[in-house]
């Protein structure tokens, strides 16, 4: 029996009288991608921020199981600690790929900061871990002198992540990661995406409004609405035999070409 | 006699000045916020070392104030007339002879004395300020004392120009907690900051003091495979010979004619005077019969 990665127990998140995001709570096993799925305004992305500590929920505990083994509160935790956290074990990828890239610095020191952050000062194998990285991600050794501004919208989705997973982190959330690209560009991305995954034995929490995505990359599905969660389980599951009226018509809405 | 208080500013504002830099003193390297006064001159010549200076100076201090190593340049030559104005000290260019020198870009060549104080004048006291532009998340990554970001900084100049270009405002941590800019001084300079005298750096229009107290580690970062270098023109000094001191270029004709002199003219002239002649120099005594 393993035990969870991360444990989230009634997180709760309020601006006002207004509900951002209410009695949410599940597991996450490691080497699991869940999925948060629901419309504009349905509180997933508050969620998000919640878990990995942008935001401070107004009740409920996050607990992550550390390289130790023990079970820290991340949402208690010092700051120093939570920052540590988020720059070793847990990355984040933004959905505008602006917000999580440095734009004025060049590829390879981008992917290179979170090394030089944990304390790497040999010159040599950052270059060689950043130049590493930028062909798991498919940019060419080429490119690693360029700035993000010369790269395309796909390329530098794909240098986020790359710059995210260097360090080998054992949580990442991805927020929309596929959001703005186009249909093409987005079949890639979610093809690397897939494995990497799966080759590192990654864990994820996915928030997106788009259901191929997670049917793509997520084992477990939570569909929110208005800060709630009306339904989870397995992906296939909930996608294909929708239980909740809302789930229903989300998954009914999907255009089919 | 003038009207001003002693050295111009009120007796408030000093002893809120000179609380700031015992706090300086006390956390080395940590910038200290002040209430920043409105001097007789604009941002960037140096109103936060003025202010800096004012406090410091007693009535028996012998002043001496450069930019960019030289006694007689325009901000040197009003900052020195404007204390012989507002506090009648003494006023002098040799730098043994100063017990304060208050600075732009340079460190005097000589060595200077536990009996001495060098005051800097800072641009942007914020070393991460170009990579991070958010005060609140650079006061809070000095706070954490999280400095990767500063070697990505070095990253980008090695990974441009195959070298550290980065040839002045060369960052430094200081006793292993802070990570100061040491305002636009030559990286030649660098390695004397850790020195015998007090070093105080004010910034005017930033708000921020701070401060080396003497001896203090001050350690210039760097990366294994690319060590910090203190570098200067290769040439030696075509006034005085010298070989170990920083050197200006100067462009004397529109046909290539250079020639590299030193920055610190109180250095080359005591030289030149000593009998040293470089390769374009002539000899004082001879200039003078």
């Amino acid at each position: 029996m393993t035990t969870p990665l991360l444990e989230v127990r009634d997180i709760a998140k309020f601006y006002g009288h207004r509900i951002g995001c209410d009695k949410v709570d599940f597991d996450l096993y490691p080497g699991e991608v869940m999925g948060i799925v629901g419309e504009s305004g349905s509180g997933k992305s508050t969620l998000l921020n919640c878990l990995a500590g942008h935001l401070t929920p107004d009740a409920g505990q996050v607990r992550f199981e550390m390289r130790t083994g023990e079970m820290a509160d991340t949402v208690t935790m010092s700051e120093p600690e939570r920052r540590m956290l988020s720059r070793t074990d847990w990355a984040f990828v933004h959905q505008h790929a602006r917000d999580g890239l440095r734009m004025n610095v060049s590829a390879g020191g981008n992917v290179g900061e979170r090394l030089m952050a944990v304390g790497a000062r040999h010159y040599g194998n950052i270059r060689e871990e950043a130049i590493d990285w930028l062909g798991r991600v498919e940019i060419s050794e080429t490119r690693v002198d360029d700035r993000p501004t010369a790269f395309s919208g796909g390329m530098q989705q794909r240098l986020q992540i790359a710059r995210n997973l260097v360090t080998g982190p054992r949580l990442v959330f991805m927020d929309e990661p596929t959001g703005g690209l186009d249909v093409s560009v987005q079949a890639r991305l979610l093809d690397l995406l897939r494995g990497l995954v799966r080759e590192m034995g990654l864990s994820a929490i996915i928030v997106t409004h788009d259901l191929a995505v997670v049917r793509l990359l997520a084992d477990r599905l939570m569909v929110m609405k208005d800060g709630h969660v009306v339904e989870s389980g397995l992906t296939d599951q909930v996608l294909d035999d929708p239980q909740h009226a809302y789930t229903q018509l989300l998954v009914s809405s999907v255009l089919q070409v | 006699m003038s009207d001003y208080n002693f050295a111009y500013l009120d007796e408030q504002t000093k002893r809120m000045i000179r609380r700031a830099i015992l706090k300086g003193l006390a956390i080395p390297g940590y910038q200290v916020p002040f209430a920043s006064r409105e001097m007789p001159m604009p941002y960037g010549w140096g109103t936060g070392g003025v202010q800096v200076s004012a406090a410091t100076l007693t009535p028996d201090d012998t002043l001496k104030v450069i930019d960019q190593g030289a006694d007689d340049t325009t901000n040197a030559v009003s900052i020195r007339k404007f204390f012989e104005r507002t506090a009648n000290v003494g006023t002098t260019e040799e730098t043994s002879k100063a017990s304060v020198i208050q600075t732009r870009h340079r460190i005097p060549e000589e060595d200077l004395r536990e009996d001495q104080i060098l005051v800097y004048q800072v641009p942007i006291p914020e070393p991460l300020r170009f990579l991070e532009p958010s005060e609140v998340e650079t006061r809070k990554m000095h706070s954490l004392e999280e400095y990767g970001l500063m070697h990505v900084k070095l990253y980008e100049d090695i990974a441009q120009h195959g070298a550290i270009a980065t040839s002045y405002a060369y960052p430094v941590k200081v006793e292993g907690r802070y990570v100061m800019d040491p305002s636009p001084i030559p990286k030649f300079d660098n390695p004397k900051m850790e020195m015998a005298a007090i070093q105080l750096f004010g910034a005017g229009r930033e708000q921020r003091i701070y401060a080396l107290p003497p001896y203090t580690q001050v350690v210039s970062l760097d990366f294994e495979d690319y060590p910090f270098e203190a570098s200067k023109a290769e040439h030696a000094c075509d006034l005085c010979a010298a070989e170990d001191s920083y050197l200006d270029e100067v462009i004397m004709d529109d046909a290539g004619g250079r020639m590299f002199v030193c920055s610190d003219t109180d250095y080359c002239a005591s030289r030149r005077k000593a009998g040293h002649v470089g390769a374009q120099g002539t000899n004082l005594e001879e200039d003078a019969a």
